[in-house]
């Protein structure tokens, strides 16, 4: 094993190395630095031409200069990495400091999401196979598929960001949105769930009331400029997710596991004033942690204590019921920040921005007034790049679902009688998710490269805008920094992507054979 | 319980040796394009989408004046040219904007302005040329650079894909190596270093160049499919008969692989034209005054609120073209595919079944 990791890990020096030869001498080739200093007019143009030359080494050629800044990136491995000097004088390494956050955070809410809606969706039609609600996911899909970025994120930024803040201005819900708002979802919800003539149509209207309802109790009650979700709320649908999470996991016969998880789901709620308690007094990214940290192993004992036997799948539940009801008392805190967030001077009620990955005149030093701002700046370029994404996980997730329920071994387990959950959850979706969790690390890095358009529609200071800096500035050094960082993120994914393959999935072997 | 559930499976054996029947039935004395074309015409989506993407193309290539080898001018059958500028449209424009479309797709009786084109469908952009003469330019360019970059990765990625799988050991190895150099850069890295520095040689040049980085994924796949297919049989039958190796190549290995290739070619193609709009958007791909839909949107962006038509034009139609190659390729995949089994509908069934019973009563 120790042998085969480090034979790939070689094997990635050498593609990085030839990779940023072949980019290195490409780029050097398509652009000259000095080319605008030649046509000015400038008396002492011709001392600017040599300090340029002599700075970045020009009168070197460039596949013999490929290796001075070889030399400098290699510093990796002492600790000192030089990525060279930008054309006005700033090292590289720092910009990129600035800029990798930037990105990362980016690339990684948008992977998430995308992932996770999906994998859900994906799931669903190829459950529903060449139903009505199949298809029309799979035109979704495509069209998704076929969107120009920059076009999305032009509309997004229109009727999203600054329509949205107009309407926040008055936010009275006109009537056929109410209506219209309710047909969709009853729509959506009935043809997910199915079944016969009658489930299809009951289906329909609880989810039509539903949603209707609930869009007007929002509207009446100005809930999206003061947003809550209080403590009654919270345990309402903490009880939803506890017997939710127990029937996907073990199913509402297993008596344990819905004890355990209804308790982790109780304790959350108990847990909330004192919790709000912390939020308040200690903000920050620690207390948080901490407190999650708390809340798991709090989970791992309930869990343990409401079981005798086969006690993995309980603990399980109980984890995950735990993880996503505590996560409703973050967001209610998130929740009780927007209306002081939007009555700050630099909001001003219009909480949506357009640009930039965060608002530089807002003066805060309220931790959780800084996070909301982050978020609401991730919004829009996430949703974007979450849009045309989540497309692609749509069709594999259907794909690879059809064709592990076509194996034999879903046949032998429906054969001997298991019930229809237990083969979606434990033989089928299991199986699918082996392709699913490499595809999602090697597309991790792939949306790197794809954040470059994002991040220029919405003036993002990222990885992307450094790059087109670069490109545009004649500026090598810190195009080569850009793709060096780009390009080691992706050689990694891709040695992450076969390594979980071979740990998942127990017919593959590394290290055996060559 | 037990009784019940036996008598279930054996019925969905039955019907699924009826669909079998259904199916082979069909396919009797079919030779395999004919089946293809068959499976093809029946996806209804893919039939709709080649129908768009053929009228797409004849609408941008004879809308305006073509010259063809540069020599012949073949005049285009619409009024404008993009460099026409007739005078800005000033009135009837709602919120006192100019030069808005005069397209009406409402008929009179429901209180539009009746069927028709206007003189100006898709409206006039700010110093009064014709939208619909730019958007067609656009598409043409779009489409001329999206089949070049289309035609150059897929001839590249075959020829390197064959030799690598057909040949393997070393010749495969140092392919390969390349192409894992290749696929490490990011095609929109590449291609705005290339964008920047060729971008003002013309698009067709940029296009060439842009194919030359295409490739690699294609090459990938074509060389899995050959290394499969060359221990198959009738290669070695091919090979016993005296073929000779290029024979072999594209004789017998590449039409059994035509299938998986030309899918990945369809979906390499929508790539295309969406990499080519996203340069030009960024402003690395076709630069002024060359129009490319990709350009159209970043030059007009910006009046998206108050002539909104500048925006929607260009990015309808990059939607259309890559929509309806992204469904092609889906139905292609489809009736390609071998294992591809059609929904058989209820009457089929019940109708095989019915003559099935019929046929068990005869014997």
């Amino acid at each position: 094993m120790v042998a085969f990791v480090l034979r790939r890990l070689g094997v990635l020096g050498v593609i990085l190395f030839g990779s940023s030869f072949i980019l290195y001498n490409v780029a050097a080739i398509s652009g000259d630095p000095t080319a605008d200093l030649r046509l000015s007019t400038d008396p002492n143009r011709d001392y600017l031409i040599a300090s340029l030359t002599r700075e970045l080494q020009l009168d070197v050629p460039p596949p013999l200069r490929y290796f001075l800044w070889l030399k400098g990136v290699l510093g990796v491995f002492i600790g000192k990495p030089n990525f060279g000097m930008g054309r006005d004088g700033s090292a590289v390494a720092d910009s990129l400091a600035l800029a990798i956050p930037v990105t990362l955070r980016l690339v990684f809410a948008a992977t998430l999401f995308a992932a996770i809606l999906g994998i859900m969706i994906g799931i669903v039609t190829a459950l529903r196979q060449y139903s009505r609600f199949d298809y029309s996911m799979t035109f979704i899909a495509f069209l998704l598929f076929s969107l120009p970025v920059f076009w999305v994120a032009v509309l997004l930024k229109e009727y999203l960001a600054i329509s949205f803040n107009n309407f926040l201005r008055e936010p009275q819900i006109p009537f056929s949105w109410i209506i219209g708002i309710g047909l969709v979802s009853g729509l959506f919800w009935a043809s997910v769930i199915g079944g016969s003539r009658k489930t299809y149509w009951v289906t329909y209207a609880a989810a039509f009331a539903i949603s209707s309802s609930l869009v007007a109790v929002f509207g009446v009650t100005g809930w999206l400029l003061n947003p809550s979700l209080g403590p009654i709320v919270i345990l309402a649908l903490s009880i939803g997710i506890a017997f939710g999470v127990t029937q996907l996991s073990v199913g509402l016969i297993n008596k344990a596991a819905l004890r355990a998880s209804l308790t982790m789901a109780g304790l959350s709620v108990v847990a909330f004033y004192p919790v709000n308690w912390v939020f308040d007094n200690y903000p920050g990214a620690l207390g948080v942690f901490l407190m999650a940290c708390v809340l798991i192993t709090t989970a791992v004992f309930v869990g343990l204590a409401f079981s005798k036997i086969d006690r993995a799948p309980i603990v399980r539940t109980a984890i995950i019921t735990a993880v996503l009801s505590a996560s409703l008392v973050l967001l209610d805190k998130f929740m009780q920040t927007w209306k002081p967030y939007m009555e700050t001077d630099a909001i001003n009620y219009r909480p949506v921005p357009t640009v930039g990955q965060r608002n530089d005149i807002l003066e805060t030093n309220d931790y959780w007034i800084s996070s909301l701002d982050i978020a609401t700046h991730l919004f829009l370029p996430t949703l974007a790049l979450t849009l045309i994404g989540f497309a692609g996980y749509i069709r594999f997730a259907r794909g690879t679902l059809l064709e592990v329920l076509n194996q034999d071994y879903i046949r032998t387990a429906r054969a001997k009688g298991l019930s229809e959950r237990t083969v979606i959850m434990r033989h089928a979706f299991r199986n699918t998710m082996i392709p699913m969790a490499t595809i999602l690390v090697a597309d991790f890095a792939g949306v790197i490269g794809g954040a470059f358009i994002t991040e220029s529609v919405f003036a993002w200071s990222g990885m992307g805008t450094l790059a087109l800096q670069g490109i545009r500035g004649q500026d090598l050094n810190l195009l080569m920094g850009v793709f060096f960082i780009t390009a080691t993120l992706a050689v990694l994914a891709n040695f992450v992507a076969d390594l979980l393959y071979s740990a998942l999935d127990p017919r593959i072997r590394v290290g055996s054979g060559a | 319980m037990m009784a019940r559930k036996s008598k279930a499976s054996v019925e969905s054996t039955e019907v699924l040796s009826g669909e079998n029947a259904i199916q082979n039935k069909e396919i009797e004395g079919l030779s395999q394009g004919q089946i293809v074309r068959k499976r093809f015409f029946r996806h209804r989506a893919a039939v709709i989408s080649l129908v768009t993407i053929i009228t797409i193309v004849i609408m941008a290539f004879t809308a305006l004046d073509f010259r063809l080898f540069g020599i012949w001018r073949v005049p285009g059958w619409w009024k404008w040219t993009p460099e026409d500028l007739p005078d800005l449209r000033f009135g009837d424009c709602p919120n006192d904007t100019v030069g808005c479309p005069t397209i009406s797709l409402l008929p009179k009786f429901l209180g539009g302005q009746g069927i028709g084109l206007g003189s100006h469908p898709f409206g006039q952009d700010d110093i009064g040329r014709d939208f619909f003469a730019l958007v067609m330019k656009g598409t043409q360019r779009s489409l001329s650079v999206m089949i070049i970059i289309g035609g150059m990765a897929a001839t590249l990625g075959i020829i390197v894909g064959s030799i690598s799988g057909f040949y393997r050991g070393r010749i495969d190895a140092i392919l390969m190596r390349f192409v894992d150099f290749m696929i490490t850069i990011p095609v929109i890295i590449i291609g705005s270093v290339i964008g920047y520095r060729y971008g003002n040689l013309g698009a067709t040049f940029l296009a060439f160049l842009l194919g030359l980085f295409a490739w690699t994924g294609l090459s990938r796949l074509v060389r899995g499919e050959f290394l499969s297919l060359r221990e198959r049989e009738f290669v070695d039958a091919a090979r016993v008969a005296g073929a000779t190796n290029k024979r072999i190549i594209f004789k017998h290995i590449l039409p059994n692989a035509i299938g998986v290739i030309i899918v990945s070619v369809t979906l390499l193609l929508s790539g295309a034209i969406l990499l080519e709009t996203a340069l030009s958007y960024i402003g690395f791909g076709v630069v002024p005054p060359d129009v490319s839909l990709g350009l159209l949107i970043s030059q007009y962006q910006d009046s998206f609120t108050t002539r909104p038509w500048l925006f929607w034009y260009p990015g309808l139609f990059i939607i259309s073209i890559a929509l309806s190659i992204n469904f092609i390729g889906d139905g292609l995949r489809d009736a390609f595919d071998p294992r591809q089994r059609r929904r058989i509908s209820k009457k089929e069934r019940q109708d095989s079944a019915t003559a099935r019973k019929l046929a068990q009563a005869d014997d």
